[in-house]
């Protein structure tokens, strides 16, 4: 997908900007070198790191601006599992915490212009996705033993039915960490390249000299990087938030 | 015609018709706002705590129409 050469003749290339590249050695990216995905991703938990550590450093009981920041995002996240994940979720908390801020601080990061989202690859979704389908479904089983399995038979059902429904709730079991994975890895990835496309039509018009004209790409990308903004966050929210319920399912099967 | 310039004809055709998922998408997340406006209306005080069953459906709702965008995304640069 690295179109780095380009041999046809269109002039906006919005996938480039999704290219992995190694930072020090150039060529191939083997399996432990250091690329602009890895640097974002410390970035991201450096921030996190930063602002946790920070925040809880004071301790104050009127809270100053970053312990209020850190306060807020820790009551947010602990009211979603509490509300959401239901009772006995709150020892998987730190999970969906780290799931909701790394996404969150890898979104964001993401907005500043010529930084890299790592969370824009199917690869950090996949990866985020599939540990938390087996991680709830290993819970699902210690909680339950074998009883977990009840949960694809649907009792209230005509009898007849229920091999046809059971079927289906497997195969709609599976496929969670497909759209899990597919939800945030697309919308970070559609966001991204449809705000280059605007930017070479931008570039577009100012070369091909209708240069009062370029308002209008150039406010379309302010109005797509508000609304990214707003997705960056939503997206981090939703994917915590089908954890919690994910969560729910396996810990009270119904 | 080649086979090579009839695959990616193809290609770019596919790609197009793949982005008709997004007029469900489309249609999907507004009827869950539309639906969420009416109720919150008549109850305001309950929409409150419904806030997060919306973002859950839009986020449903939408992922169809970004299985699309995958499609399409495929079609141009993994086929």
């Amino acid at each position: 997908m690295a179109a780095a050469e380009h041999g046809e003749q269109s002039f906006i290339h919005p996938m480039d900007q999704f290219v992995i590249k190694p930072l020090f050695g150039g060529g191939e990216v083997q399996l432990l070198s250091i690329t602009n995905s890895t640097l974002w991703m410390a970035i991201s938990v450096l921030g996190i790191t930063a602002l946790t550590v920070w925040g809880t450093s004071g301790r104050a009981l009127v809270p100053t601006r970053v312990q209020s920041v850190a306060e807020l995002l820790y009551g947010f996240v602990r009211q979603m599992v509490e509300e959401v994940a239901g009772e006995g979720s709150m020892k998987y908390f730190p999970y969906i915490f780290t799931l909701f801020t790394f996404i969150l601080f890898s979104n964001m990061l993401g907005m500043i212009p010529g930084s890299f989202t790592p969370t824009a690859h199917i690869a950090v979704t996949a990866t985020l996705a599939l540990a938390v389908f087996i991680t709830v479904t290993v819970i699902g089983f210690m909680k339950h033993g074998a009883h977990f399995l009840t949960f694809f038979w649907p009792q209230e059902a005509p009898g007849w039915l229920r091999p046809v429904l059971c079927v289906i709730e497997l195969i709609s079991y599976f496929v969670r960490p497909v759209s899990h994975s597919i939800r945030l890895g697309a919308n970070m990835l559609a966001g991204h390249a449809v705000l280059k496309v605007f930017a070479g039509l931008f570039a577009m018009v100012i070369a091909g000299g209708l240069g009062p004209m370029a308002v209008v790409p150039l406010a379309a990308m302010v109005g797509l990087t508000a609304f990214e903004f707003l997705v960056a966050f939503i997206q981090a929210y939703v994917f915590a938030i089908l954890t919690c319920v994910y969560l729910h399912d396996a810990l009270h099967m119904h | 015609m080649e086979a090579e310039a009839a695959a990616l004809l193809g290609k770019y055709i596919g790609a197009g018709l793949a982005c008709l998922a997004m007029a469900g998408a489309g249609i999907g997340v507004g009827h869950v706002a539309g639906n969420f406006l009416a109720g919150a209306l008549r109850n305001p005080a309950a929409a409150k705590e419904q806030t997060a069953t919306l973002f859950i459906g839009m986020a449903f709702a939408e992922a169809l129409g970004i299985f699309g965008l995958v499609v399409a995304m495929l079609l141009l640069f993994a086929v």
